[in-house]
């Protein structure tokens, strides 16, 4: 149990560190590193919507782009019609205008994702191992190629969303806000993901990883548990996507692009597989990467290469792994 | 839409699809072989393509950097394979698509590095920049069908290699049961190796062929690598004859579509729409026909060994 409460003690000093962000940024009057914070709670987000279909459940989706870019669409989409006032659809008889309330937009991002995610994963999920990687990665595609060849939300070009969409009468626009929103939703994510993982179903999941054959031989079926998981998985990192495009105020077929997908995975591999805060700290890990080496050279990809092969080959348990150790009763 | 059309959109279906082939046969090998999911196998196009161009702009002769696009891929995948590959071997599928994908930051950022951003210049080569008539029907081009010569002949030589050389007979014994072709005493080190190279010279060939008709620049592997990822899926991962099949398949489904769809949605739209839904539709036609055949066979059209 020793090992734990180093974890432990690592997860309660990233919360910490996340809340003194503000308060540090603006002692040294850099506010920009509030956007930079914002961006890391945002991808961590999407990260710990993957890391529970990957980490708990095994299922190595290579398509999760697709949802990250679905959310931020979504908010796209309705932020456009809202400003533009132009009417989405008809729908028997009821017309259906844009919004720019979040809180209208998140519900709608998690809809269409779960509905997405239920179908991607109903034909994924009968496939196994590298065939899974490829069917979710072909899925993203079709919607990331669909996304580039559909002129109505510009194609190609992306989609600007002019305005910060509204939250409760909050200014928006105003970093530190726009951050506690994002960090509060990244917070109440994290706690209801690491209820799920002690639940009956998260036990049910990551034993659907370990052996299927010994879960289903308890009577309980394998394919409804992994594509709950894959659909809450899916659902999380589509609301990532939803405040990423609000935090860029923009979106475009790259957030639906593999290399996405990619990204996402590194954020849970650098951080470590299965760790709660793992999405955490390779995200935080990623962005300092991003905007330190991205300052100094613009070749930061290569030493971010060499950084990942280096995670992949020699520290397995990625950085939580490094500072808490190994997992007890894997 | 005339016959003569039809007829040079399928050509080019086929010059696609056998360029295709070129990427998949390595990929689907290695997998087959190694069981190695290989996201690098795109920066190999892109080393191919790369070599060809430098050597070509150096000496002039775009044939001199064909076979410099071979060595060269050849050389760089032996590196790869040696250096990091083959500690990849016994982990999960999991870590091998990270470390690859790993490979592909650092390839790409090193020959950015190295050549810049922009696009290096690659011409046809004189002999084949003229069209040829065929059937007194129409003019196509004659690179093209270079292409299409060029991936009939590896089809072929790989077809002998595997099926009637000792080496093709090690590299099936490696597939099926690789502790005991390693017991009965085959280097099975040097074996991964060789397979490996012998990938990454196609891709490489692949490359360099593509390179002189597209341009010759950082990224230009990465589409082309997921399209053979979709072509083997389909084909039945680690089955030459699947990719062989698989590739036509992608190649003709996709050029048939960007061009008959379109046509087809306009009988009943009205053109605007048509044309949009039409282009949308036939990006997506090649991954809609892997996700139908997934479902349909979820080990693909040929499943291999066994």
């Amino acid at each position: 149990m020793g090992n734990l409460t180093i974890e432990y003690k690592l997860n309660i000093s990233i919360v910490l560190l996340l809340l003194a962000i503000p308060a540090i940024a603006l002692m040294l009057d850099e506010p920009f590193y509030i956007t930079l914070a914002t961006k890391v709670v945002i991808l961590a987000l999407a990260g710990v919507g993957l890391n529970l279909a990957l980490g708990l459940g095994g299922l190595i989706s290579f398509g999760h782009a697709a949802f990250f870019g679905i959310g931020g669409y979504i908010a796209g989409i309705l932020a456009s019609h809202s400003l533009n006032a132009e009417l989405m659809f008809t729908l028997a008889g009821t017309e259906f205008d844009g919004t720019t309330n979040m809180l209208v937009i998140w519900p709608l991002a998690l809809l269409v994702s779960a509905l997405v995610a239920v179908f991607i994963g109903y034909f994924s999920l009968r496939t196994k191992g590298v065939y899974f990687i490829m069917i979710t990665l072909a899925f993203a595609q079709m919607i990331y190629y669909f996304a580039i060849a559909w002129p109505a939300y510009g194609g190609e070009d992306g989609l600007s969303i002019y305005v910060r969409n509204q939250f409760m009468g909050l200014n928006t626009l105003d970093p530190m806000i726009f951050y506690g929103i994002c960090f509060t939703l990244l917070m109440s994510v994290l706690l209801l993901v690491s209820k799920l993982k002690n639940s009956h179903f998260g036990s049910a999941l990551q034993a659907a990883r370990q052996n299927e054959q010994r879960l289903a031989a308890v009577g309980i079926r394998p394919f409804g548990i992994k594509l709950t998981a894959f659909v809450i998985s899916a659902m999380i990192t589509a609301l990532a996507g939803a405040l990423f495009a609000d935090l860029n105020r923009f979106v475009s077929p790259d957030m639906l692009s593999w290399h996405t997908s990619g990204e996402i995975m590194i954020f849970v591999i650098l951080g470590g597989v299965g760790r709660l805060f793992g999405p955490v700290v390779g995200a935080g890990l990623f962005i300092l990467f991003e905007y330190y080496l991205g300052g100094l050279t613009e070749h930061w990809a290569l030493f971010l290469g060499l950084v990942l092969l280096a995670v992949v080959l020699f520290a397995r348990g990625g950085l939580v792994g490094l500072i808490a150790g190994e997992v007890k009763h894997d | 839409m005339t016959a003569i059309l039809l007829f040079e959109q399928l050509l080019n279906g086929l010059q696609f699809g056998m360029m295709l082939f070129l990427m998949s046969a390595g990929l689907t090998l290695v997998f087959g072989v190694m069981g190695l999911i290989n996201l690098a196998h795109g920066v190999l196009y892109m080393v191919g393509a790369f070599a060809c161009a430098i050597i070509a702009g150096l000496t002039g002769s775009f044939w001199l950097g064909l076979l410099a696009s071979l060595i060269v891929a050849a050389m760089a995948g032996a590196l790869i394979e040696v250096g990091v590959i083959r500690k990849l071997y016994q982990r999960d599928h999991l870590d091998q698509v990270l470390a690859t994908y790993a490979l592909i930051l650092i390839f790409s950022g090193a020959t950015r590095w190295l050549f810049g951003a922009f696009p290096l210049y690659l011409d046809v080569p004189q002999i084949l920049s003229t069209p040829v008539n065929l059937f007194g029907l129409l003019d196509y081009s004659s690179y093209r069908l270079f292409i299409i010569g060029i991936g009939i002949t590896v089809a072929l030589g790989l077809y002998f290699l595997i099926a009637k050389t000792r080496l093709g007979m090690r590299i099936r014994a490696g597939a099926s049961d690789r502790e005991m072709i390693a017991a009965l005493g085959v280097d099975i080190r040097t074996l991964y190796t060789l397979v490996f190279a012998l990938g990454a010279a196609l891709a490489g060939l692949a490359g360099a062929l593509l390179g002189a008709v597209q341009s010759v620049e950082v990224g230009m592997g990465d589409s082309v690598l997921i399209l053979a990822f979709v072509v083997i899926v389909i084909g039945g991962i680690g089955s030459i004859k699947g990719a062989f099949i698989g590739a036509l398949l992608v190649g003709l489904v996709d050029t048939m579509g960007r061009f008959l769809l379109p046509y087809l949605f306009a009988l009943v739209l009205p053109p605007d729409t048509a044309a949009s839904i039409g282009g949308a539709l036939s990006s997506v036609a090649i991954y809609i026909l892997m996700a139908v055949i997934l479902i349909v066979k979820p080990k693909g059209l040929i499943a291999a060994n066994g």
